[in-house]
């Protein structure tokens, strides 16, 4: 179409304006591109922070707390369940595995977990995958610890360094079970779950480390030193929770509820997927906000080049007065300016898209290897093509408005401009 | 056509024309003809109609009431389209100033009016030759043939170059009505003469006829026919 051709060596002329009308219609579809991206990437890696199993287990309080402090570490629990239940569960028929957990203490902010060498295991994230070893091994004697891949990064670990654990879960502590260090024995690799900002250590270090404490504090003049707290019996009276991976899936809700219903102690037994979609549901109005804000951010870009077209407008009028005198119609003045706007939305688009995969390239590694975020690099999703699409519709539509006074200027004007 | 009888390129009856209903008449012309292949001088101060009378002419306003028939199209009888076709298809246009537009070439801004008009387009290459070619030979008319001028941006043109670009895009694809709004105002005395003959020149080539519209009594006497706005129009208002 002629008139489209028109429209596009007009806006060549116009390089400097239209260049920075593009860039910030360009920003703005990657900005809102990009968040939508974030979204749905932190979205799936929350869903995939903890996969494959069937149950989690804790004493009874509410669904997202129990997932809250067993999976992303975050609070504590309200009370701890008995080592006698555990067993009993652990041993259930339909169990194949379990994987105890117990919290209440740190190492310099970071959450230090007892667990059993299940945990290596059966513990699976993002689909399938199974924690993997960056260096070293599980731990294997009482006082040996694996670090999250964050935590010896941040702190600088290596392998047979000591660490000590303290007790709380505050970045500071006063008491530090400093009497008994952990020597690490492993580093995972980077998961872009809470594992990587956790230090593990085997339950009995969690019982050796508390044999002279008494009710969450030291007992006075009781000094029980590292090897001589290997002599007492290092099983575990209670723990914090357990995980637990069914032989079918099909028995979920059954052990659930024998669980739910267990009379000797009140648990209960949650469907961490459940719970995941819980807790994102409440952390969706952030989402909801930060897509709004964005999609504001476009209405923005959009409206700059409203002000600017309809700001040049005046000083096109000669120009259509022109095309009227070899034979425009005034339809075609109302095209070549909303066509404008249609390859301006058009070009920001895909200059926005550019922008949004040159950054996820340049970003990617570093929001891996600082926040475990994995942004794949695929083509634009169909969520993300409606967007698009959205964007250019509007466009146009803002386009109708400069074009449509164009339209009544030209039949109002004919050849003729006062100006 | 009678044989010996000249055709009439325009027939002006009763026409009048307001711009809205309820406002004054600006025009009011009760008979008005101008043959075909005729050169004839508009004369007329601004705020004569005589603006509103050309943009009758080319059918971008309709008349309230009357008729005015071009090359016996009745142009009070067809549509807007209609009348955009028609001007797109058999009048050109050179205005006083700021003719071309910026962001297109010298040849573009030539070949301008043939993306518009098919026939136009047809009657322009039917020699054999190709459009950039035709507009190329056309400024050559038009004494603009240095490749350097030619492959200048039409801003840095001077205005009698202007003029001249204008003149040959009014004058691509023959059309058989050539209209001038005062096309030589912005240029100096002696030029303005040349380029009068130049005018006169291309549009004897083609066959045109052409109507010069301007307030300037100097250029009168170039012409063969004339007519003052004032004996035309019959409202004693302009437009």
């Amino acid at each position: 179409m002629p008139i489209l051709s028109l429209a596009l060596k007009s806006l060549l002329n116009r390089r400097f304006t239209v260049g920075l009308m593009l860039i910030s219609i360009a920003l703005s579809v990657a900005l809102l591109l990009g968040v939508e991206r974030l979204r749905t990437e932190s979205r799936s890696s929350f869903a995939n922070t903890i996969s494959g199993t069937d149950l989690v287990v804790g004493a009874r309080s509410g669904a997202i707390n129990l997932l809250l402090y067993s999976v992303f570490r975050i609070g504590d629990a309200t009370n701890n369940i008995s080592w006698k239940s555990y067993q009993a569960f652990a041993a259930h028929r339909l169990v194949e595995w379990t994987i105890p957990i117990s919290l209440g203490d740190s190492h310099r902010g970071y959450r230090v977990m007892g667990t059993s060498g299940d945990y290596f295991r059966h513990y699976r994230y993002a689909g399938t995958r199974p924690l993997a070893f960056r260096q070293g091994q599980a731990f294997e004697q009482v006082y040996e610890a694996v670090l999250g891949a964050e935590v010896a990064d941040k702190l600088g670990y290596r392998l047979g360094q000591e660490i000590v654990v303290a007790h709380g879960a505050g970045k500071t502590s006063f008491n530090r079970h400093d009497d008994k260090p952990f020597t690490v024995s492993g580093i995972l690799k980077p998961t872009g779950t809470p594992v990587d900002r956790t230090v593990h250590i085997p339950l009995a270090g969690i019982e050796a480390i508390h044999v002279d404490w008494v009710q969450g504090r030291q007992v006075p003049g009781v000094r029980i030193d590292a090897e001589a707290a290997l002599e007492k019996d290092l099983t575990p009276k209670a723990i914090t929770a357990f995980l637990v991976g069914l032989k079918s899936k099909i028995a979920t809700f059954r052990v659930q509820r024998e669980i739910n219903d267990y009379r000797r102690e009140p648990l209960q037994a949650i469907l961490p997927g459940v719970a995941l979609q819980q807790l994102w549901d409440l952390m969706s109005v952030a989402e909801n906000a930060l897509l709004i804000i964005s999609g504001l951010v476009v209405a923005v870009g959009l409206a700059g080049m409203l002000t600017v077209m309809l700001a040049g407008l005046n000083e096109r009028r000669r120009e259509m007065a022109i095309l009227r005198s070899v034979g425009a119609r005034p339809l075609h003045i109302l095209t070549l300016i909303t066509g404008e706007s249609l390859a301006l939305s058009l070009l920001g688009s895909g200059l926005g898209l550019f922008l949004l995969y040159a950054t996820l390239l340049l970003v990617r590694p570093v929001i891996e290897a600082r926040f475990g975020l994995h942004l794949s690099i695929d083509l634009p999703s169909l969520r993300e093509y409606i967007m698009l699409g959205l964007v250019n519709a509007s466009g146009v539509l803002i386009g109708l408005i400069p074009g449509y006074r164009a339209y009544r200027y030209s039949l109002a004007d004919g050849m003729n401009i006062r100006i | 056509m009678p044989a010996g009888d000249t055709p009439a390129a325009i027939q002006i009856r009763d026409l009048r024309f307001r711009w809205r209903p309820g406002l004054a008449e600006v025009l009011a012309i009760p008979r008005f003809q101008v043959a075909r292949g005729e050169h004839l001088f508009i004369r007329g101060a601004s705020g004569s109609g005589k603006s509103t009378l050309l943009s009758l002419l080319a059918g971008v306003n309709a008349p309230s009431a009357g008729e005015i028939r071009v090359l016996d199209q009745p142009l009070h009888r067809l549509s807007g389209v209609q009348r955009d076709h028609f001007r797109a298809d058999h009048i050109g246009f050179v205005f006083q100033l700021f003719n071309l537009i910026p962001y297109l070439s010298v040849l573009e801004n030539v070949t301008l009016p043939c993306r518009f008009s098919k026939l136009r387009t047809r009657r322009a290459t039917a020699a054999g030759h190709s459009l950039d070619s035709e507009a190329r030979r056309l400024l050559a008319h038009l004494e603009m043939n240095s490749d350097e001028l030619i492959h200048r941006r039409v801003t840095e043109l001077s205005v009698g170059q202007q003029q001249r670009v204008a003149t040959a895009r009014a004058l691509i694809g023959a059309p058989e009505i050539l209209i001038a709004d005062e096309p030589t105002s912005a240029l100096d005395s002696d030029l303005r003469e040349n380029f009068i003959r130049l005018l006169f020149q291309e549009c004897a080539a083609t066959g045109s006829t052409l109507l010069f519209v301007s307030h300037d009594r100097q250029l009168e006497g170039l012409f063969g026919h004339h007519v003052a706005m004032d004996e035309l129009n019959r409202t004693g208002r302009g437009g």
